[in-house]
């Protein structure tokens, strides 16, 4: 079954804008979004906990709204933006959320964080208030075994306050 | 890492131009939309193919036409899920597709693939060194079932969450095809097969739904699964109910995640004909409902409690669709 | 004090919320290599041969190891040496390591590890701890420990037990299961390993660099000074990632062939079979107690399905008799253990070591003695609990006790005593404890278990500590220590960390020892740095060095910075050391090694939920935890470890299970191992309960696992205020409770749980004496 790996590689060359800055690469067709940002492109920010869209670890931003990099094909998301954790800040000036996560101890190990700040930004900027409730909903499809939640939501909470 | 196998990626322009390129490649292609369902299954292994034909070109806009009403294939969930006049005129269907897995999943996921997406099996839907260990099944590589060994067929899930209630909502599907276009009622698309779960030719490429709102009908969807987000529905109920009053002028119920199709229940539908919408009547609809359904060990949780939620969500899509409400329903998880 | 106590960001924040921390699986330097591992498909096999030769002839494939590679064997216990990293004769469950291959990139070491011929001789598989008692079809799995597949038995008593059984007014037995679970951390398991000049360097995401770098000392067979191992920034361990594993050695044997860095990051499947989670445990407890509801004596029995391979299993199997002391005041206490192999991933320490099984059969065990009684079941326990200052029948000591405030904050929080009584509805209450850290290391020394070292150099002050970080914040703890003790914020503190070559010995993180152990050593060094600048600065000052003021960044009249120029002129090189060693306070029998601690934490629950009779579903409303952790050196990062065991504990008693089907994982995937999402999570109210612990650092004690351990019983609790019915075994499912809910209408027992538990050939039990009760403290520390 794995003869597939003796098959030529499709290469094209793919115009990708990570975080504003535009690139022109030559890529295999069937690397993922994930791995192109992360080997391709050194971005390591995104993370991954199972590459079968299942946890949320590898969420970034395409066109504002997140998605599972470990399910998109860079060759998907031509023309698009795509937004990752080292987009966030402002400069040296951490995002507001990245501010509140830092400030209310929201990210333990922080592997889960890279993908949950940026639903979150996905958030704020739709729905400059979100209640509790609204927060967990935009958030559920991204699992974190160390914080039990409860500071991601107040860090959540307290971020949307400063930015409206 | 879990990557995918290399495959060439075609772009085709049009739906016909795809479907001639999946009549070229036979097999050896397939159609990718969102890829939420498929790149997962193309990691662990689960198709064989060398060539995808990307349907990038696809639109996605939601016509609105008044009581009709199409759905272009390439709309994400999350669109359809927010969609004003889908709320108002299809709520069933707007609730089926926000129920769908998570929020980013569903911020890629096309409602033209979860019309399509494949049918699931706890001892399917593994890694390929996890089903070489186990031994290959029907559905792939190996020639028993494992979940019944002695059945010739396999019994894989229907696990769509729009699909049953497309149907239930009468809906059809517009087709591409190499060689022109045709509708089908979304009933037409399926079969009672794990493995040939699709109906429609295989070069077809699905471009939209068309939905027609009823008079007076009403529409609900209800999905149990283990947790609030990311599962699958291991049982659901979509019905559309008309009503003359507080009588049921007619009514469909369509179950997910109980047979190897969105399965129709028409012995229920038949009984609520002419009835009033009370509690008794409605739990007596939904007994009958749940006498088709046979869930096997191959899903989350067992097959003998998922049995019996399956009265239980009939209920509830029937009272909700009935009372516009919720009233004080049990919590089927933290939806 | 200026920065202990307070909520301040960890240290590491910046990084994380950037993306710029390095995890191991971010890292790859020029030339690296892929290394992906062949796993066994067979539960049970004998290895006949192994073909290697069509992997090694695929284009990009530059080495291939089996196990006669690296024949030696290794474990983390010095008694349980039973695992090799590549297995050449035999294999024990699906999963277990065969072959490794590096190759220039994963895809294509995948399809060489597909293209490596095994043949196999088949076993039969043992699945159940029932199978692992019977006499084995083929062969047993392990060729040493107890009879059939048994691998450790261990019988103690302390005190009269039989007197206290017949001075009893009432007696009553239970059985309780607890299903295995997982670590599930976000961070797959990764490795990546380079070699130069003679030497390794190993980054890996694990929890114990000390023990890693003493396996690969040992299965490498290279001294230590050529090993380095260095924690990279972790994604969360929780128990999994403290035994040394395979691929940790792999990749440094690939690196060793190959000359070129390898990395191997397991896939989420392999994760689940790298395990080392939760045992199931299935338990008996007998307890006699008197009119008044004191204990009068206990006799508990645990069997732990073990999987194939020790790991830690011996010290689990003492942890589930260690601690039912350490909460209530228990005369007189027999305690029989059982561990058995059966072929799946080894089970080891998961966040509560051994004691969550025991705790949850204990809380259930006594609420029903209390119902039996009619007495109020958090009276009963109340009129049972601990006294601080005393020492329990098995000779463990206990200090600082905030197990009534715990109680008090909680019962006042949730209103439990006047609750809602309704059909559906329930509240449930549990306690709990836990360790401050293992009083032994894991193998017999006579070191410290923590040490710490500490540079000042123009002003800068560097921390060196081996502690590892896995997302606690044990950074930060060891920085807000050093700034305190130096009048600096921690942000004014450099860390190096978790680095062999680089920091002195910490154990590891594991058995909540870091912030007790690596925090004294810190308070130590920092007080001697602490020392020299003082006595620099009142030289200078022409005054005593009592006189001399340290905070907000000033020694005396000096900053910081002109007082460390002051004392290096003066002592030259400005550095510091401190360690930490635990009191000897074990008691003297064999096995006491288990269940010590210089401190235990406090904790008191309570669960507020619907359950539904028509379903069996169950809907968690609001949890209530309070926690005595003796002192918050940082309160946000207490609540975080308090929270984050309250949802591991809730997914444990909900949903979170490891289970088997026909001799394979059952579900080794994200989506099918249940884990809460955001929707599934109650709000969680949190108190913290300060007693301030004599010997802690600041007073301050564990706040990293003890809080999971009422959950899961106050989760059952609150099931039978809802619905009369117990569950008597985790996770509680809806089908499990639509099945008591069954038998109750049927007017039988109206639980569900298992029925018996099995004929152990335990052996006789060790009798031990128990201690004197009260302990004044001074000698207490003497001992
Ligand atoms: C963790 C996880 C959870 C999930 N949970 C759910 C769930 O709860 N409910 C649910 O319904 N689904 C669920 N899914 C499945 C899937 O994500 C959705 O069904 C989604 O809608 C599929 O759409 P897609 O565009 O991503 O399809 P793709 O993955 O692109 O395609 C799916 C299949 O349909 C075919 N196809 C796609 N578009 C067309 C077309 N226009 N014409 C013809 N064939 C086409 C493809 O060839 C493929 O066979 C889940 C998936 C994952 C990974
Ligand atoms: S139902 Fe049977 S044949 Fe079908 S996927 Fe499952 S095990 Fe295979
Ligand atoms: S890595 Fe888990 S969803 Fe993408
Ligand atoms: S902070 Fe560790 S997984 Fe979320």
């Amino acid at each position: 079954m794995k003869n597939e790996t003796l098959r030529p590689v499709d290469r094209q060359v793919i115009a990708l804008e990570v975080n504003g800055e535009r690139t022109e690469m030559l890529l295999p067709v069937h690397k993922t979004l994930l791995e192109v940002l992360r080997e391709d492109m050194g971005l390591t920010g995104t993370k991954h906990g199972c590459e079968l869209g299942e946890c949320g670890t590898c969420t970034v931003l395409v066109g504002g709204k997140p998605e599972l990099s470990c399910l998109v094909l860079p060759i998907q998301v031509q023309g698009q933006a795509v937004t990752t954790v080292e987009g966030m800040a402002h400069g040296s000036q951490l995002h507001p959320l990245q501010q509140a996560f830092a400030e209310l101890g929201a990210a333990q190990c922080g592997y889960c964080t890279p993908g949950i700040l940026l639903a979150a930004k996905s958030l704020v900027e739709t729905n400059p208030a979100p209640t509790r409730d609204e927060i967990r909903e935009a958030l559920a499809g991204n699992l974190c075994r160390c914080t039990g939640y409860s500071k991601i939501l107040d860090a959540v909470s307290l971020a949307a306050s400063r930015m409206g | 890492m879990l990557r995918l196998p290399r495959f060439r990626y075609l772009r085709p322009k049009t739906a016909r131009e795809a479907a001639s390129m999946a009549a070229e490649l036979g097999t050896r292609a397939m159609f990718v939309a969102g890829g939420t369902d498929l790149f997962p299954k193309l990691k662990r292994r689960q198709f064989e193919i060398d060539t995808l034909i990307g349907l990038d070109f696809q639109s996605r806009e939601i016509h609105d036409g008044g009581a009709a009403c199409v759905i272009d294939a390439g709309v994400t969930l999350s669109a359809a899920s927010r969609d004003a006049h889908l709320n108002a005129m299809f709520p069933g269907y707007a609730q089926a597709a926000g129920l769908v897995s998570s929020p980013p999943l569903r911020n890629a996921g096309t409602i033209g693939g979860n019309l399509c997406v494949d049918t699931r099996c706890n001892y399917y839907d593994m890694t390929y060194e996890w089903r070489k260990a186990a031994g290959f099944c029907l559905k792939k590589d190996g020639d028993i079932c494992l979940v019944a060994p002695s059945s010739p067929r396999c019994w894989a899930v229907s696990s769509s969450d729009t699909a049953p209630m497309a149907m239930a909502l009468d809906g059809w599907v517009i087709l591409a095809g190499p060689d022109g276009d045709r509708e089908l009622p979304v009933a037409a698309l399926y079969r009672d097969d794990g493995i040939e779960y699709m109906a429609k030719r295989p070069t077809e490429v699905v471009t939209g739904l068309r939905l027609t709102a009823a008079p007076n009908t009403r529409s609900a969807y209800v999905k149990l699964r283990r947790r609030g987000s990311i599962d699958f529905p291991i049982a659901g109920a979509a019905v559309a109910v008309a009503l003359d009053g507080d009588t049921i002028a007619g009514c469909r119920i369509v179950l997910s995640g109980v047979a190897s199709h969105p399965l129709e229940v028409p012995a229920a539908d038949e009984f609520l004909k002419g009835k009033r919408a009370d509690r008794e009547i409605l739990k007596e609809a939904a007994d009958l409902a749940a006498k088709p359904a046979k869930p096997l060990d191959n899903a989350d949780l067992s097959h003998f409690w998922r049995k019996r939620m399956v009265h239980v969500v009939v209920e509830q899509a029937l009272e909700i669709a009935t009372t516009s409400t919720r009233g004080s329903m049990v919590k089927l998880s933290q939806q | 004090m200026k920065v202990v106590g307070k909520p301040l960001p960890k240290v590491d924040a910046s990084a994380k919320v950037t993306g710029r921390a390095i995890y191991a699986d971010d890292m790859l330097p020029p030339r690296t290599l892929h290394c992906r591992i062949l796993r066994s498909p067979h539960p049970h096999a004998r290895i006949l041969s192994i073909d290697t030769s069509a992997a090694r002839r695929i284009p990009g494939v530059l080495a291939v190891i089996t196990g006669a590679d690296l024949p030696v064997k290794f474990g983390i216990l010095p008694v349980t040496q039973d695992e090799r990293a590549l297995e050449h004769e035999k294999v024990r469950y699906v999963g277990d390591p065969i072959a490794a291959v590096a190759a220039t990139d994963e895809e294509i070491a995948a399809a060489a590890c597909d293209a490596i011929a095994v043949e196999y001789d088949v076993l039969e598989p043992v699945m159940s701890i029932d199978a692992a008692l019977r006499e084995p079809k083929d062969e047993r799995i392990q060729d040493y420990g107890g009879p059939n597949n048994i691998h450790k038995l261990v019988a103690l008593e302390f005190g009269d037990v039989e007197g206290g059984f017949a001075h009893a007014e009432t007696i009553r037995e239970d059985v309780f299961f607890y299903q295995g679970n997982t670590h599930l951390p976000m961070e797959q398991h990764s490795a990546i390993a380079t070699y130069l000049d003679g030497k390794v360097t190993l980054w890996s995401s694990t929890q114990v660099v000390h023990y890693v770098h003493r396996a690969l000392s040992k299965v490498l067979e290279l001294p230590m000074n050529r090993i380095r191992v260095i924690g990279a920034a972790h994604g969360g361990g929780f128990g999994g990632k403290t035994d040394p594993f395979a691929h940790e050695i792999i990749v440094c044997k690939l690196a060793m062939l190959t000359g070129r860095p390898v990395k191997c990051t397991l896939t989420r499947e392999e994760v689940f079979y790298a395990h080392r989670g939760r045992h199931p445990v299935l338990m008996w407890v007998r307890t006699g107690v008197a009119k008044d509801g004191r204990i009068t004596a206990m006799h508990f029995r645990t069997a732990l399905d073990g999987g194939a391979y020790g790991s830690y299993g011996v010290a689990s199997t003492f942890y589930t008799g260690a601690l039912q002391t350490v909460t209530y005041d228990i005369p007189a206490y027999r305690f029989e253990g059982c561990r058995v192999f059966t072929n799946k991933p080894p089970c080891g320490p998961k966040r509560g070591h051994g004691t969550p099984q025991p705790r949850f059969a204990l809380e259930l065990h006594l609420e029903k003695i209390a119902r039996d009684l009619g007495l109020d079941p958090v009276e009963l326990k109340r009129r049972n609990f601990v006294q601080p200052n005393t020492r329990t029948v098995n000779w463990l000591r206990v200090t600082s006790c905030g197990l009534d405030e715990c109680v008090d904050r909680v019962m006042q929080a949730s209103g439990y005593a006047t609750r809602e009584k309704r059909i559906g509805h329930g509240m449930g209450f549990a306690v709990s404890t836990y360790l401050s850290g293992a009083g032994t290391a894991i193998y017999w020394n006579d070191m410290p278990h923590s040490e710490v070292q500490i540079k000042v150099d123009r002003g800068g002050v560097t921390a060196y500590c081996g502690a590892m970080d896995i997302g606690q914040g044990s950074d930060s703890v060891l920085a807000t220590i050093v700034a305190e003790e130096l009048g600096l914020q921690p942000a004014d503190v450099r860390l190096v960390t978790a680095d062999t070559d680089t920091t002195p010995i910490d154990l590891g993180s594991y058995s909540s020892r870091v912030t007790f152990m690596a925090g004294n050593a810190a308070v130590e060094a920092a007080r001697k740095m602490r020392a020299m600048l003082v006595e620099a600065t009142a030289a200078k000052m022409g005054c005593e060095a009592s006189a001399v003021e340290v905070g907000d960044g000033r020694i005396g009249d000096f900053s910081f910075e002109e007082a460390s120029v002051l004392a290096e002129a003066r002592f030259g090189t400005l550095t510091s050391a401190g360690s930490y060693t635990p009191p000897r306070i074990a008691g003297p029998y064999k096995g006491s090694g288990v269940g010590p601690s210089p401190a235990y934490s406090y904790s008191a629950c309570v669960v507020d939920l619907d359950a539904d009779e028509r379903t069996g579903l169950v809907s968690v409303n609001k949890i209530w935890i309070a926690h005595d952790v003796g002192r918050a050196i940082n309160p946000l990062l207490v609540e975080g470890q308090v929270e984050g065991s309250v949802y591991m504990g809730l997914g444990e008693a909900l949903m979170e299970e490891q289970t088997f089907r026909k001799g394979l994982h059952k579900w080794p995937s994200m989506l099918e191992y249940k884990s809460p999402t955001f929707l599934d999570m109650p709000e969680v109210q949190t108190f913290i309960v300060e007693t301030v612990d004599p010997e802690g650092p600041y007073g301050a004690k564990e706040a990293g696992q003890g809080p999971l351990l009422p959950v899961p019983p106050a989760l059952c609790s609150a099931v039978y205020d809802a619905l009369g019915v117990w569950i008597d075994e985790i996770p509680v499912t809806p089908e499990k409770v639509l099945e008591a809910l069954r038998r109750k209408s049927k007017g039988e027992p109206a639980r569900y749980g298992p029925p018996m538990f099995p004929p152990i050939p335990y052996p006789p039990p060790i009798k031990v004496e128990p201690p004197p009760k009260d302990l004044d403290h001074a000698s207490a520390a003497a001992i």
